[in-house]
């Protein structure tokens, strides 16, 4: 079983955002940087899998040089090989135009099974993985709590609005995860010094065969135009009383005379 | 050249979810604004009924692709039939809702149709014929505004943003044989909840509690029931075990809209604030004052939840009573 897993460099969730003097893009320097989360959950799934079936584990990624820190990373967990598309032309791209570069590198790899992160935490687009397996022609099935492989085929739950649905796709395909998957393991010692050792491949756009003009920057459809931050609030208000059922009265009357809202 | 707006409703089960009404509310808006003519679609099987019940929020035409092969959400077979009817009607946009079934499904239709999608939208606004989005990014820390270039425009909503209005136009009703493919994917099995639990993306009113409960929710259960809310938890309380992954709000869980969110013995870390900062009303209780969570609330209490709590759901009760 041959599995790729994509994977994002992104600011940690506890990161706090700034917006950039650009107004368009955040301040890069005070940001601890690490796997998409819901990518980590991705990437033990594949071992979990490999460990099962055997085969072998690639990840593959699109950013800048940085980026193969998170490779490693998920070497150090015990994937095989890593790929990582590094050019300037691919930077600063829409969902669609990254999906385009990953296709375009998947175009050449085996694979049975990809695997991806139901969106990366910065962007929130939900998009990649949808995108790339329609570009590749191959089914998906999102947001995957449970995978099982059978008989040529995998088997997925997944999470929707009130309970899970099950769903079955024929191989290869592309499943993009949730939490509740599994509970990815830490890099080991020996784990991150053997992922030292290990292949990670870096490629331009020309070595894929991708026009520079159709991705990154150059190919966005979604042009951002302005990055704000969200809406002040009004200062708290805060509820004082001398027992609890006082500052209860107040809190409903409140929320009921002035807010309308019970 | 493109024009007019398609609206992808979404039935489960014989019933629109209520981003259904949201979006043919918000894509009559658009349609308006451009001067143009406003189609809603409803996918399904024998959803005949369905599409007379969406008349009253203002589509010109309603489209209703009916095929036993449509009856429960895939990917692939919504997505071939919905790519068909746009390539042939070539609509300058197209709003989705963004749920589970409308974020798959958009993503995969932009990827097919090589559009551009601006996903997860809290904000349309029209300007000389041009679209701005404003979507949340890192969870609603920084908002984007952006402009889609090429047709069609693919605008995905968040579910509990836009305002839901009936008008008196009467749409008319057509029934073209749905274009469905190849379809490769089996749903094998449903599993849903029992009971009326409440969607936390839908809710009007979420409870939600924190470490600050030590596990016990059952106070949070009770207020709820009395503000007929859904119950929410924080990463720390699934962490825990003490709730379910579909219960987290946050960035790394739900992003939710309500009308109230009361934040029980939540601290607010930033990651949680990101996923609840675009309710309407926020309310934190919390026996820290210096808690961060008060930051970003309209009303604050501070104190024991297990004293707020039962408070509150009597004075609630009473009210309705």
């Amino acid at each position: 079983m041959d599995i790729v897993v994509l994977v994002k460099q992104v600011p940690d969730t506890e990161s706090l955002v700034q917006i950039a003097a650009d107004g368009l893009s955040i301040k890069k320097d005070d940001i601890k940087w690490v796997m998409n989360p819901y990518d980590e959950l991705a990437v033990e799934e594949a071992l979990r899998i490999k460990e099962a079936k055997g085969g072998t584990v690639t990840i593959l990624s699109v950013g800048g040089q940085k980026a193969q820190e998170t490779i490693r990373t998920a070497l150090a967990m015990g994937a095989d090989k890593g790929l990582l598309i590094n050019d300037p032309a691919a930077e600063g791209g829409d969902a669609l135009a990254t999906a385009k570069i990953l296709a375009a590198a998947l175009k050449n790899q085996p694979f049975d099974l990809i695997i991806a992160g139901q969106r990366a935490v910065d962007e929130d687009n939900y998009q990649v993985g949808a995108a790339v397996a329609e570009l590749l022609g191959v089914p998906h099935v999102s947001l995957v709590v449970k995978a099982e492989l059978l008989d040529g085929k995998i088997r997925c739950h997944r999470i929707v609005e009130g309970g899970t649905v099950v769903v079955e796709a024929p191989l290869p395909a592309l499943f993009t995860t949730q939490r509740g998957l599994n509970d990815p393991r830490y890099a080991s010692l020996p784990g991150i010094m053997k992922a030292k050792k290990k292949p990670l491949e870096v490629k331009t756009l020309a070595e894929l065969g991708i026009d520079p003009g159709a991705v990154g920057a150059a190919g966005r459809k979604v042009v951002l135009k302005a990055l704000r931050l969200p809406p002040q609030r009004k200062a708290v208000r805060m509820i004082t009383g001398d027992t609890p059922e006082t500052m209860a009265a107040e809190l409903v009357r409140a929320l009921h005379d002035e807010a309308k809202l019970i | 050249m493109a024009q007019g707006v398609i609206a992808i409703t979404e039935q489960r089960d014989g019933k629109f979810r209520k981003v259904s009404y949201e979006v043919v509310s918000e894509g009559r808006r658009i349609a308006d604004g451009l001067a143009c003519q406003l189609t809603a679609v409803v996918l399904g099987s024998g959803v005949d009924g369905l599409a007379a019940e969406i008349k009253k929020f203002g589509p010109d035409k309603i489209v209703a692709l009916d095929d036993p092969a449509l009856a429960d959400y895939r990917t692939d077979a919504y997505t071939n039939a919905m790519a068909a009817l746009i390539k042939a009607a070539d609509p300058a946009v197209i709003i989705v809702g963004a749920s589970v079934q409308g974020k798959d499904l958009s993503a995969r239709l932009a990827a097919r149709l090589d559009a551009g999608l601006a996903m997860d939208c809290t904000a349309v606004a029209l300007q000389n014929g041009v679209l701005t989005c404003t979507r949340p990014m890192f969870g609603g820390k920084v908002f984007a505004d952006v402009q889609i270039q090429g047709s069609p425009q693919i605008v995905v909503v968040r579910p509990n943003v836009m305002a839901i209005a009936e008008t008196s136009k009467e749409g008319v009703v057509e029934k073209p044989a749905p274009q469905l493919g190849e379809i490769k994917t089996v749903v094998v099995e449903k599993l849903m909840d029992t009971g009326s639990k409440i969607e936390l993306t839908e809710a009007d009113v979420i409870v939600s509690g924190g470490r600050g409960t030590g596990g016990n929710f059952k106070p949070i259960e009770e207020l709820a029931a009395a503000l007929g809310g859904a119950v929410g938890a924080s990463r720390s309380a699934v962490d825990e075990g003490w709730r379910k992954h579909a219960d987290q709000v946050g960035q790394t869980g739900k992003v939710v809209s309500p009308g109230l969110y009361i934040a029980c013995g939540i601290s607010g870390a930033i990651q949680h604030l990101a996923g609840m900062s675009t309710s309407k009303m926020i309310v934190a209780i919390n026996k820290d004052p210096e808690a961060p969570i008060f930051s970003k609330a309209d009303f604050g209490l501070t104190g024991d939840i297990f004293q707020l709590l039962p408070a509150i759901t009597e004075a609630v009760k009473k009210l309705k009573s």
